[in-house]
């Protein structure tokens, strides 16, 4: 299958941190259908992480982008206490503890990345979309997940972009390359979108201008979704979508609300998120005396 | 909780809300045999909690599965929302 | 009377000149930028065909997606009415009828005299519609025809998981990797968009006799399928399915001329 959001694949560590004396070590490792996070957690801190594409093999990927977080850290994986899976293949990952859904990890993690008045995350992967509501404890309450409709995600956007031999990447740039808005394109449907755009492309339309027509087509898509779980401030975005300028700014525009940034990489909510659930989970073992 | 199960493409949305709150409380889980479709089960979720959740299986169907339950003239109370007594479940559609 | 029926699409308008019971000519021509002109053309070339005058035509009838762009008729009717209309002319005792063309489905309930009783769309999504079965097609690289004529030969019934277009090219891409025949890709393909219409038909209640029109009747793989999911063993295929709305509109048109 072809990749849809092509990434540098990365792996980082905290300098300043020594694991050896922490007290909890967890993992939270997100096994997408097109990348894979791997984040260590020491003292529910950010101590570790590594991203990279998801191969054919679920438990594969989840191993292998542990290795890649460990990597460089003196780290070995006896070293984790817990580990929680999260993600389209969480129950893929043989090694974790818990499997816990990528709802409530983004928006556990969300709140670490971008602070506890974080109400409203989009995430929006390669094949799916989530728009999730959450509590200032980043507790999730209200979600949705569309994953049955192309429109709105990653793969929507790349439909458009091969048809106009744009490299994904360049999407958002280029979008912005049009001397006014023009209005969006009028079909949701990414079979009809396309269409539709060959004949805006017939009728003298740049690249730029339909590549503007379709942000702005995605951005009114996805305030849709938005506005089922309703949209409060804090309003935070999460996925692949989140470098796609084109698309983001057209959607705080459309939403009135700007999304608050984030230094870390907004990829990594979701395994950083299931690496804080695992500390909780750690923490209330130890209390019942499970674990030493 | 609100958990919303299902999809918007094209043609409309298609959402079944759950508002979980409610399930914890709930003594008989009625939405379980109460749907002809079959479409709700019992999990444990991602906080703990016994709630109703509609199956993964069918979430991308509901239009379809729902279908006979919405004829487009003289539809009755959903079969769902009838059992379920703490009154947790709606449709978008 | 002699009566015309212009079916106005978003890809071909169609034409259809009827003489009190008997069709006169048919004509299908692509739909242009100026949708008008097209029109135009179309009409000009069912004259043409069925060798009478502008001024022969006592009445005429537009439907379809662009029926407004017929400014020439007296009637105009919804694609839900004429198809209706033109079904019962057809084949009188049609109860139910299912349109499946390029871009939408319906499902529709008739009485014996071609009126509407209930209906439901499935419009503006390709995965229930006859573009669902074009990319598939295209993805297993072979023709319509061929399409429908190998999910024939096909006799297990694999389940498609995707319920998108975008999804299901890559689903049938995964198939052909795992050497799936192509049979029985066709035939789940074909099981696919017929489950999702039957499921609108039975939202207004399955009576028989059924009858298929619209492009996707030629296809003899949803048939099938179409019949299996209905559970019924007569389904109607008209000649010409794609021309009922065109048919239906001139029908409506005569009917309205006192
Ligand atoms: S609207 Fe188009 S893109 Fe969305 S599910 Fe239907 S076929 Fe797929
Ligand atoms: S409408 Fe009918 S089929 Fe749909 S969830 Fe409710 S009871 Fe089940």
């Amino acid at each position: 299958m072809a990749e849809f959001w092509r990434w540098k694949e990365y792996n980082w560590k905290d300098p300043d941190k020594d694991w050896k004396t922490a007290k909890m070590i967890t993992a939270g490792i997100d096994v997408g259908s097109v990348s894979s996070q791997a984040v260590i957690a020491t003292d529910g801190e950010l101590y570790a992480y590594s991203s990279m594409r998801t191969g054919s093999n679920s438990p594969d990927s989840a191993r292998k982008a542990l290795e890649w977080a460990l990597q460089d850290t003196g780290m070995k994986q006896e070293n984790i206490q817990y580990v929680v899976g999260t993600g389209y293949g969480r129950v893929n990952v043989p090694f974790a503890n818990k499997a816990i859904t990528e709802i409530a990890c983004h928006a556990r993690g969300a709140n670490f990345m971008a602070g506890n008045s974080v109400r409203t995350i989009l995430d929006m992967g390669g094949q799916d979309c989530k728009a999730i509501h959450c509590d200032e404890k980043g507790k999730v309450t209200n979600f949705l997940m569309n994953d049955k409709c192309a429109a709105g995600t990653g793969r929507g956007m790349e439909v458009i972009a091969d048809l106009l031999a744009v490299p994904i990447e360049q999407v958002g740039e280029l979008s912005f390359n049009v001397p006014e808005e023009p209005e969006p394109v009028s079909s949701t449907c990414v079979v009809f979108a396309k269409s539709e755009a060959m004949g805006l492309l017939k009728d003298g339309w740049t690249k730029s201008k339909v590549l503007a027509a379709y942000c702005l087509a995605m951005a009114k898509r996805v305030s849709e979704l938005l506005e089922r779980i309703g949209v409060e401030k804090e309003f935070f975005i999460t996925g692949g979508i989140a470098k796609n300028a084109g698309v983001v700014k057209r959607l705080e525009q459309v939403i009135g609300i700007s999304a608050v940034q984030s230094k870390y990489d907004s990829q990594l909510a979701g395994a950083l998120g299931a690496a804080l659930f695992g500390q909780a989970l750690l923490q209330k073992e130890k209390a019942a005396g499970k674990v030493a | 909780m609100l958990a919303n199960y299902g999809y918007k493409d094209g043609s409309g949305e298609y959402f079944v809300t759950i508002d979980t709150d409610k399930c914890t409380s709930c003594p008989h889980h009625g939405c379980i045999d109460g749907c002809p479709e079959h479409i709700y089960e019992m999990i444990t979720d991602d906080y703990d909690d016994n709630v109703s959740a509609v199956r993964r299986d069918v979430r991308n169907t509901l239009k379809y599965l729902c279908a006979a339950c919405k004829p487009t003239t003289g539809r009755g109370v959903l079969p769902c929302m009838a059992a379920c007594t703490p009154g947790a479940i709606t449709h978008s559609w | 009377m002699i009566t015309a029926g212009i079916d106005v699409g978003a890809k071909t308008i169609k034409v259809v000149l009827l003489d009190g019971g008997k069709i006169l000519a048919k004509t299908s021509v692509l739909a242009g930028f100026e949708t008008e002109q097209s029109v135009e053309e179309a009409y000009k070339e069912a004259l043409a065909k069925a060798g009478i005058e502008r001024s022969a035509v006592g009445k005429v009838g537009a439907t379809g997606a662009g029926r407004k762009a017929v400014a020439f008729a007296q009637t105009v009717v919804t694609e839900v009415s004429a198809d209706a209309q033109g079904a019962v002319f057809l084949h009188p005792s049609a109860r139910t009828v299912i349109d499946v063309g390029a871009e939408e489905g319906r499902g529709i309930k008739t009485n014996a005299d071609g009126k509407v009783v209930d209906f439901a769309v499935n419009e503006k999504c390709a995965a229930g519609a006859g573009a669902f079965t074009e990319s598939m097609a295209r993805a297993l690289e072979v023709t319509l025809a061929q399409f429908g004529d190998i999910s024939l030969k096909s006799n297990k019934s694999i389940p498609m998981n995707a319920q998108c277009t975008v999804f299901a090219e890559s689903e049938v891409v995964s198939l052909i990797h795992s050497n799936t025949s192509k049979e029985d890709i066709a035939r789940a393909v074909h099981d696919a968009i017929a489950s999702r219409i039957s499921a609108m038909v039975r939202r207004v209640g399955l009576e028989q006799d059924v009858i298929l029109v619209g492009g996707v009747a030629y296809n003899i793989g949803f048939l099938d399928s179409i019949k299996r999911t209905l559970g019924i063993e007569n389904v109607v295929v008209p000649q010409d399915p794609e021309y009922v709305g065109a048919l239906g509109a001139a029908v409506v048109a005569g009917a309205a001329g006192n």
